[in-house]
């Protein structure tokens, strides 16, 4: 208990916050303020999914305290979620076929 | 057992009283269903993206979620959905601060922080239902689409039903997490925790808060960015 308080700390809170709401503040930059003549719309999207997986991990490492949880619950939360990478391919492939056959 | 524990030199493993992951059965558990409701969004999400991609053209968000309240004729794309984004990360921020005051057994300021969750969470909800009302009055429903595509053909149907269903799932899973954030709160405040010793069922509801925060943020980039 008296480990957990020591890592993390009201000052931590507040950092993740700003973390997250600057990212959130560039997502908005890139979508409302950056002409798609100077970055097409591929990389926009590109960037916003590697900015939401960035907040993803600060929401889950630090406010769901995942970070600072033994290996072993670590390794049982995060290797499952493995599966939908697999289900992000199949059905990639999928629309793909959809769209030829519409 | 006693010789066991002499040849290897430490305890055995398998005699019990080991916690192999370190958490209570309560937390494990609230993760583990966590993993399972993180698979369900998933499934709703990729759907979305499958049937968006194969889809010839498509709704361009910024126009379709492009009003806030109280101001008429104008085009603000983004911005109410801003504020929404930032009212749930802010309510999850207070959450951990009500975790963390926990942690010392400060009943008094767990009590403040889970008050402003809970209005956090009700503000977020009466967003969306002022967006889905202002959506409704467009015409858009389940099985309805009065948006056109971005090149000017009309819309499909699929565009509504998956706005609807997933931000509507989303909706259900903060409109249950308010009601467990009050029922622990008024918990707090008999003193439950307290006499039990320990403030974990906060650390417990503020898993699953943040897990609402969490899918939000996908939300957000699928429905609102991309």
């Amino acid at each position: 208990m008296s480990h957990e308080t020591a890592s993390f700390q009201k000052k931590d809170i507040m950092r993740v916050f700003w973390v997250l709401t600057a990212i959130t503040a560039v997502e908005f930059i890139i979508a409302l303020a950056i002409p798609s003549s100077f970055m097409s719309k591929d990389i926009k999207n590109f960037m916003y999914i590697a900015l939401t997986i960035l907040k993803a991990f600060y929401i889950v490492a630090y406010f769901m305290h995942l970070k600072f949880e033994k290996i072993n619950l670590i390794y049982s939360i995060l290797l499952p979620l493995v599966f939908i990478i697999g289900v992000i391919a199949a059905l990639m492939n999928e629309s793909n076929y959809w769209s030829i056959v519409r | 057992m006693a010789s066991t524990t002499a040849l290897t030199g430490k305890k055995h493993i398998w005699d019990g009283g080991a916690e192999p992951y370190g958490a209570s059965y309560g937390k494990l558990m609230m993760w583990f269903f966590l993993l399972s409701d993180a698979f369900t969004f998933s499934a709703l999400l990729l759907a979305y993206a499958a049937l968006r991609f194969s889809a010839p053209s498509w709704p361009v968000p910024d126009d379709v979620f492009a009003s806030i309240p109280f101001v008429h004729g104008n085009h603000y794309p983004l911005v109410f959905v801003g504020i929404m984004t930032f009212i749930l990360i802010a309510s999850s921020v207070t959450m951990v601060l009500a975790v963390e005051a926990g942690h010392r057994g400060a009943k008094n300021e767990v009590v403040k922080w889970m008050i402003w969750t809970i209005v956090g969470g009700i503000a977020f909800l009466g967003c969306q239902a002022w967006e889905w009302t202002h959506l409704h009055h467009d015409g858009a429903w389940w099985g309805s689409n009065p948006f056109l595509n971005a090149d000017g053909t009309p819309g499909m149907v699929n565009f509504t039903n998956l706005f609807f269903t997933i931000t509507g799932f989303h909706g259900f899973h903060v409109f249950s997490g308010v009601l467990i954030n009050v029922i622990v709160l008024f918990m707090t405040m008999n003193g439950v925790f307290d006499r039990r010793g320990t403030y974990e069922t906060i650390e417990k509801v503020g898993l699953y808060w943040h897990f609402v925060d969490l899918v939000w943020v996908f939300v957000f980039t699928f429905f609102y960015l991309i």
